[in-house]
């Protein structure tokens, strides 16, 4: 089993976002690997390992298209145990999801993976688009959202389950497939690769790259390539015209009494 | 001159963060009520890789270097200070054995400790009569058939209850002074082996200090660590690496005490505005900062004068007992932008304030460390 993960860098979502001349200001930012696509990354270790015995059982390779400091991000993926990164060279501004995706298609038809695992959006833009478009390039099976998934078939399909409105969803789709990742994924059991006992209960989350980790990833192999090496072209069709932070809200109030509560709510909120 | 860290010491950082913040911080105030020991939390740090951080691979280290130690102790101390001082001094040991110590004593303790399979080490120097003056200790070993015997009591041992292996200092000639003391590693729960007491600590309450008493331990030939007499040498030694891991430990507290005190100056407001808005805190803040930056430029480049093989024992000194005092005074001046919430334990700063206070004393105290420094200086200015 061979999976691609293409992963992007976000600025750190614990930390305030400066806006200045209405653009972000992201001089001081630090950059952290989006968070759904960590938990793509820890997904794929899952299926391609035997986590009783700590072997390895696969190949997961991580892909970023970012400037040259995000060789970063990459390491740190490597340090959580993937074998192999890829870093497309280019500017964040001159990037859209639908260069993303094309890009990551290029890098499909060189790797030629069973499945492409990615987060299910970034949490800095959050388009929630390169899922979506790289399955419909490829013309590949896709599911979304995923909440777990199991390896069925010998390798040959995968089943997949998100969680819906009405309940749980399951999706049985042939590999080669793209699938992007919810928050439960990593949750202890959310993964059945067939190799790993299934009573094997993972700690909840992403694993913590070891030290070990990330000195191992100083010498895992990492290709630099360039968005011509890979035959792509083009510039962004989405255009940012201007960033601004939302309203800030109105301070609550505390009521003292039901009476009181309707009373606001239908005189000055108008609600009722 | 480059002041950023590399991308393995960056990654490691985030590591110790996520690991310190999601783990550790959440528990901290209980830790420190009930004075539980975190021995769960400790075996998980053992298997990330930070009981060894610059201990060699072939020992289950991962040779990441002092400066990879000093971030590290900085995280941890950030959430928890007990926990910092468990994997400073457990570090500290598996150092210390991975280059005075037989291949055989590697294997057998060093591999113990960075993995896991030992909660943590203890370092067994100071004696009641001998804190400052460990030259003045009275613990004995005396040669006997196929070892040695150990005799004596040894105060504040740092998680000597704990302790899988343990380094006791012991006379192993009562007249040849400082090259009278030997280094043992001995093994806990070994046969007369007793925890005699256990301190009631102003702070670091997470983290045990006992009593040792040793009453003729018998140890084998091969439980000596390096040569006879050479045991003054390797505290020494040992200590100059520790106080880069103290001084960062107190950066650590520090820098949370910071960070704590920002968000309140913000937020709280009196007579009609933050409290940052008037002067009188936004200098503290800003004295604190610089205190913290300046504290944090000599314990980095007292690590990285360590990794790069250059003689760093003055440079620790001055970083461990700037650091510490400065971090003293930033904890005291976050109770004070605190006010009266400060002095509470609804907020971490009181804590902050009484763990951070021992990094003048252990590990040599401020006192000592101007002894140091000053030692080198007369020794530079008559070369
Ligand atoms: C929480 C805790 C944990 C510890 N953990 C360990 C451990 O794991 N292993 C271990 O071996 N020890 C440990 N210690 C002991 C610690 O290292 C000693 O307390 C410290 O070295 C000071 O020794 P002392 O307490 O005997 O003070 P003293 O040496 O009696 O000093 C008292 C005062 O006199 C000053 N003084 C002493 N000599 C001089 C001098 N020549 N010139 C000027 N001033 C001087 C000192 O600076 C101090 O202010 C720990 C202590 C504590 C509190």
């Amino acid at each position: 089993m061979k999976i691609l993960v293409p992963v992007k860098r976000v600025p750190d979502p614990e930390l305030k976002a400066n806006i200045k001349d209405g653009k972000l200001d992201l001089s001081g930012a630090q950059w952290v690997v989006n968070t759904f696509d960590e938990y793509a990354v820890e997904a794929a270790l899952r299926l391609t390992e035997n986590a009783d015995e700590g072997s390895r059982d696969g190949e997961v390779v991580v892909v970023t298209i970012g400037p040259d400091d995000a060789a970063v991000q990459l390491r740190s993926c490597l340090a959580m145990g993937a074998d192999r990164a890829i870093h497309v060279a280019s500017e964040d501004a001159n990037l859209d999801s639908l260069l993303v995706a094309k890009t990551l298609k290029a890098v499909y038809d060189e790797e030629k993976p069973d499945m492409v695992l990615l987060g299910k959006q970034a949490v800095d833009g959050d388009t929630n688009q390169v899922g979506q478009m790289l399955a419909a390039l490829l013309n590949l099976p896709q599911a979304t959202f995923a909440a777990s998934i199991e390896l069925a078939d010998d390798g040959k399909a995968c089943v997949v389950s998100r969680e819906v409105d009405a309940g749980v969803e399951f999706k049985k789709l042939p590999l080669p497939a793209v699938v992007t990742v919810d928050l439960r994924i990593v949750s202890p059991t959310s993964i059945t690769n067939g190799i790993t006992p299934e009573s094997h209960e993972y700690a909840d989350g992403p694993r913590y790259a070891s030290l070990k980790g990330i000195m191992k990833a100083k010498k895992k192999p990492m290709d630099n390539k360039t968005m011509a090496d890979l035959g792509v072209s083009g510039s962004p069709v989405v255009k940012e015209l201007e960033v601004t932070l939302p309203e800030a809200r109105a301070a609550g109030q505390i009521v003292e009494s039901v009476e009181e509560l309707v009373k606001k709510l239908s005189e000055e909120a108008k609600a009722l | 001159m480059d002041f950023s860290l590399n991308d393995e010491q960056e990654l490691i950082r985030q590591t110790a963060r996520d690991f310190a913040q999601r783990e550790l911080a959440p528990k901290a105030a209980a830790r420190d009520l009930s004075g539980e020991f975190p021995v769960a939390e400790l075996k998980a740090l053992a298997e990330l890789g930070l009981m060894g951080v610059n201990v060699p691979e072939a020992f289950g280290g991962a040779e990441a270097g002092a400066m990879a130690f000093s971030v590290v102790m900085q995280e941890l101390a950030k959430a928890d200070a007990s926990v910092a001082v468990t994997v400073s001094v457990t570090n500290m040991v598996a150092e210390l054995i991975s280059a005075f110590g037989t291949e055989e004593q590697k294997k057998k303790h060093v591999s113990k400790l960075t993995s896991g399979e030992a909660v943590c080490g203890a370092f067994a120097l100071s004696e009641p009569q001998a804190g400052s003056d460990p030259a003045a200790m009275k613990t004995t070993a005396t040669k006997v058939d196929g070892g040695w015997k150990l005799k004596g009591n040894k105060q504040w041992i740092s998680h000597g209850d704990k302790a899988g292996v343990i380094v006791v200092w012991a006379l192993t000639n009562k007249d040849a002074g400082t090259r009278g003391i030997s280094a043992f590693l001995v093994e806990g729960g070994a046969p007369g082996l007793a925890v005699i007491s256990a301190e009631h600590k102003m702070g670091l309450r997470g983290s045990t200090t006992v009593q040792l008493g040793f009453d003729d331990v018998f140890v084998g030939e091969d439980a000596m660590l390096g040569t006879e007499g050479m045991g003054f040498r390797l505290a020494m030694a040992a200590l100059d690496g520790g106080r880069i891991g103290i001084s960062s430990q107190a950066l650590g507290v520090a820098a949370a005490a910071l960070e704590v005190s920002l968000a309140y100056a913000n937020e709280r407001e009196q007579f009609g505005q933050p409290i940052i808005r008037h002067q009188a805190i936004a200098n503290k803040l800003a004295d604190m900062a610089t205190k913290l930056e300046a504290s944090k430029l000599l314990t980095e480049r007292a690590a990285w004068m360590k990794d790069q093989k250059i003689p760093f024992s003055k440079e620790a000194s001055m970083a461990k007992v700037f650091t510490t005092e400065k971090a003293c005074e930033i904890c005291d001046e976050a109770i004070q932008i605190h006010g009266g919430n400060g002095y509470t334990q609804d907020f971490p700063l009181e804590r902050f304030y009484r763990d951070v206070r021992v990094t003048r004393i252990y590990e040599g105290t401020s006192e000592i460390q101007r002894i140091v420094i000053a030692r080198q200086l007369i020794k530079e200015a008559s070369n």
